[in-house]
């Protein structure tokens, strides 16, 4: 029985940890790419957690998130999202463009939603790589609140399946190490997408 | 002052006067509060989805509307509350991200304020007071005393309900 995260053992695991690795690996690269400078990046932490677990990594039910979200799309179905904490969705801002930001506007929203498009496609053409599936991610919706509420959202979807999540952290930073931009994906598939998942890794 | 008790998600807990409950960041989640005017007993639940029916992972009683509602009754029944004595109010159900898709998933918070709204009505509990809906998560704060449920927002004000 693999369709449920509980079930699976350390070999899975570690496959799943290294496609988080291979696709945050590609989203720094992109990421590079859009602003023309030198990214590093930490070696990501990969997880798998308890939904109820995973605000407290992000400082907290109520702290200030900004969450992009997608649907995917194909031969995988299920969400995704990239999260970052208001801080590090600032600093990525102050980076992207010429102009101090201290609060989100409505040009705000559509650069972050661009840069969460662009990463988390990276992210998602890695993983459609490594597996030989069709995968896609739809158009991406944005929302800045309480980091509690952002992942009620595929709390909810998963909920139905599970109550862990794959959730990938990332830290990026600039040549001088100068802004720290931390940020997290969360896969997660529907339960027949992790059947899908597994058998296209071998499992 | 009471202690202050913290409800996780898919969480429910039951306590007294001089306590409250508190449940961070609702989003699509819905807070189901109950009130004993009489005993000052309080109950809150922090739901998940709507029915444990039709789901296959459905051991967690406390993430389904229907299931969490009926536990937390008896759990209320327990400490001296007469169910008849009960009212309630519920917050959350926000639909966080939108989507120009009508997908069921998308709207589980409209889905969740329903189900609640129907049960509620299903158990002859009056609901006095409602705050579901928009597109803002809400923290939420229930008070033994009086009954009073504050609510927290970013951008969208405090208010007590």
């Amino acid at each position: 029985m693999a369709n449920s995260i509980e079930f699976l053992n350390d070999i899975i695991l570690d496959v799943l940890k290294e496609i988080g690795n291979i696709g945050a690996g590609n989203a720094a690269t992109s990421l590079a790419k859009m602003l023309n400078k030198k990214i590093d990046m930490d070696v990501p932490q990969v997880r798998i957690l308890e939904f109820k677990d995973v605000p407290s990594l992000i400082g907290g039910e109520e702290n200030l998130v900004v969450g992009i979200y997608f649907n995917l799309e194909g031969d995988l179905t299920g969400s995704f999202m990239f999260l970052l904490d208001k801080e590090s969705a600032l600093a990525l801002l102050n980076m992207m463009m010429p102009m101090e930001f201290t609060e989100f506007d409505e040009m705000c929203n559509s650069a972050l939603k661009e840069i969460g498009n662009i990463l988390s496609g990276a992210y998602i053409s890695s993983l459609a790589a490594l597996t030989n599936l069709k995968i896609s991610i739809s158009v991406p919706s944005i929302s800045y609140d309480m980091a509690g509420a952002i992942l009620s959202v595929p709390a909810i979807q998963f909920g139905m399946v599970s109550d862990n999540v794959l959730i990938v952290e990332n830290e990026f930073f600039d040549d001088d190490k100068f802004d720290l931009i931390k940020g997290y994906f969360l896969l997660v598939p529907e339960l027949d997408s992790y059947d899908t998942l597994l058998k296209s890794l071998g499992v | 002052m009471g202690e202050i008790i913290k409800v996780g998600m898919a969480d429910l807990q039951v306590t007294k006067y001089p306590n409250s409950l508190t449940t961070l960041g609702l989003g699509s989640c819905v807070g189901i509060c109950l009130y004993d005017k009489k005993t000052k007993v309080i109950g809150m639940a922090h739901v998940m989805l709507p029915s444990s029916k039709q789901i296959r992972n459905n051991k967690n009683k406390n993430k389904f509307a229907d299931t969490a509602l009926i536990l937390m009754i008896e759990e209320m029944k327990k400490k001296g509350t007469v169910p008849r004595n009960l009212v309630a109010k519920i917050a959350g159900g926000a639909k966080m991200f939108n989507f120009n898709s009508n997908s069921e998933s998308m709207n589980v918070g409209q889905r969740n304020s329903e189900a609640v709204r129907e049960l509620l009505k299903l158990l002859k509990i009056k609901l006095i007071a409602d705050d579901c809906g928009g597109n803002f998560g809400r923290t939420i704060i229930f008070d033994s005393e009086n009954g009073g449920l504050q609510i927290k927002t970013i951008g969208h004000g405090i208010e007590t309900i």
